[in-house]
């Protein structure tokens, strides 16, 4: 009972040491954001490897799960005789709510663990103490881009990925259940409006941020030679996935409760 | 220039510093040796602040760096350089960007003076040339060189070396020393090694310094410790396996 009281207790502290570094280093993130000079070229070069690292992968999925949320609903729809609202559908849960939440997990998947690679190998082979004896700050050097890079590039996969997952539920509503192109087109655009568009892509920009800090978080404090990277790159997926489903589940409760 | 007074450091239960009083006057040049995982390199860590001690002092130029604001000690980081036993290049960049690192993050000088600078660095440690190199793509030995040729391509006034003479040849390693003595004699660069290697101590040092059990043991000149007749310092200079110096390192 009381190992287990205490097993309790222990992880408790160390989730409120968690929150507690998180909140610091993006904090520390936005103020070294502000401090000049700030390097183009660095934040684009992450916002490059991000893209083409996770392009491939979130058009394939986002295509998938368009085809197979057309087909499911389909299977519904039909049964009720109301095949118009497939692209309804379909176009709601893409944008709204499987877009943001697809990409988010498959660029923290992706790019998320390499970034804590890449900063764990840094930090175990003192290149990070390295930055610090050039007068440089890990945050402001290693970070910042990452940060930006991430916040800046998940709105934009996720745009492209709820394209391409349109696409895939236009492909099969057209070709296999014979709804009329001009149709499902003007279905989709009728059924979608700015605020569903805002609402997906207000969270992306949450999801990039917790991609960024939680990949940096744990590369930066990463111990424990090539075994720690491997581990601290475990973490940093499973972290990242729990948190932007958790910040998901909230975004989707004030979306709901409060500007419906 | 630079006094480290009573400096306590440990690691979860393992005490590594224990109290190190050491002063460095300017333009000296001093060997720390010492046994593996004595906490050499934890030493030359606190004098850079990267690592804080639990207690103690450390002041360079008569100012406590722990006490400095940011910007002062970035600064002071400018002025001096600390190569580390691994080397640490940063492995995303060529040699030359490694080198170049704080010139071409800090320094007002073009591109072009800037490459003059690091190729100058580079040919001080024999590796004219090699600028375009991944560090991926370099020995052992020329990691450590290259990390060498960083420290001085900022023209420091203080250059901690972390074990520059070890995975090393011979013939190098002697052109290494020769290299920290020129930098002595020539531009009175404060020096700090740490080594294991005696012979090149004997041949570089002003003073050396014993690092034992967290503490400073013994201290003096070349000629003073080859005469010691402290037993652990005796047993060390000496390599025997017999002597006061039992305990296996953790
Ligand atoms: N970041 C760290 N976390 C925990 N323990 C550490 C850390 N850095 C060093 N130590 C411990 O401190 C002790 C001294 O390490 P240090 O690297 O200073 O040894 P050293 O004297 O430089 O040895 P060597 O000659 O082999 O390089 C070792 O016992 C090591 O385990
Ligand atoms: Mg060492």
């Amino acid at each position: 009972m009381v190992t287990l009281i205490r097993g309790i207790g222990s992880r408790v502290v160390y989730y409120i040491d968690y929150v507690g570094a998180i909140g610091k280093l993006f904090f520390n993130s936005l103020y070294w954001t502000f401090v000049p000079p700030l390097k183009r070229e660095r934040i684009l070069v992450q916002a490059r490897n991000i893209g083409l690292e996770s392009l491939p992968i979130v058009s394939l999925v986002a295509f998938f799960i368009g085809v197979i949320l057309a087909l499911q609903t389909a299977y519904q729809m039909q049964k009720l005789s109301s095949e118009i609202y497939i692209a309804n559908i379909v176009a709601l849960s893409i944008v709204r709510e499987l877009g943001p939440v697809i990409t988010s997990l498959i660029v923290a998947g992706r790019c998320g663990a390499a970034v804590t690679a890449e900063l764990g190998t840094m930090k175990v082979t003192e290149q990070i103490d390295a930055l610090e004896t050039l007068a440089t700050n890990p945050v402001k050097y290693l970070v910042v881009p990452r940060f930006l890079a991430f916040t800046f590039m998940l709105p934009v996969l996720t745009i492209y990925a709820n394209l391409i997952g349109i696409l895939g539920g236009y492909l099969i509503c057209v070709y296999r259940l014979g709804i009329r192109s001009s149709m499902y087109v003007q279905l989709t655009f009728d059924a979608l409006s700015i605020k569903d568009l805002a609402t997906g892509l207000i969270k992306t920009l949450v999801f990039g941020m917790i991609i960024a800090m939680v990949g940096c978080l744990e590369g930066m404090r990463t111990e424990g030679g090539a075994e720690g990277v491997g581990k601290a790159t475990t973490l940093s997926v499973v972290t990242s996935f729990i948190l932007i489903l958790a910040a998901d589940c909230v975004f989707t409760a004030i979306f709901y409760f409060i500007f419906p | 220039m630079i006094e480290i007074k009573n400096i306590y450091k440990n690691f979860n239960s393992n005490k590594v510093l224990n109290g190190v009083n050491l002063t460095i006057t300017k333009g000296e040049t001093k060997v720390i040796i010492g046994r593996s995982g004595c906490g050499k390199s934890v030493l030359l860590k606190h004098i850079m602040g990267i690592l804080r001690p639990e207690s103690g002092i450390i002041k360079v130029e008569g100012k406590d760096i722990e006490r400095m604001p940011s910007k002062e000690l970035n600064a002071l980081r400018m002025r001096m350089a600390l190569v580390f036993q691994g080397g640490a290049l940063f492995d995303s960049l060529t040699v030359g960007e490694n080198v170049g690192f704080a010139l071409y993050e800090y320094s007002k000088l073009s591109h072009k003076e800037i490459e003059e600078r690091v190729e100058e660095a580079l040919c001080n440690v024999e590796l004219c040339g090699i600028h375009k190199l991944m560090p991926s793509e370099l020995s052992g030995g020329m990691k450590k060189r290259v990390a060498i040729a960083r420290a001085l391509c900022m023209q420091p006034e203080v250059i901690l070396y972390d074990e520059p003479t070890t995975g090393v040849d011979p013939i190098t390693a002697g052109s290494i020393n020769e290299l920290i003595r020129g930098l002595h004699d020539k531009f009175k660069v404060t020096s700090i090694v740490v080594t294991h290697d005696m012979k090149s101590a004997y041949r570089i040092a002003d003073k050396i310094a014993m690092l034992y059990q967290g503490k400073i043991i013994a201290e003096g000149t070349s000629q003073e410790i080859q005469e010691t007749d402290h037993p652990v310092v005796y047993q060390f200079i000496n390599g025997l396996a017999q002597g006061p110096i039992t305990e296996t390192i953790i």
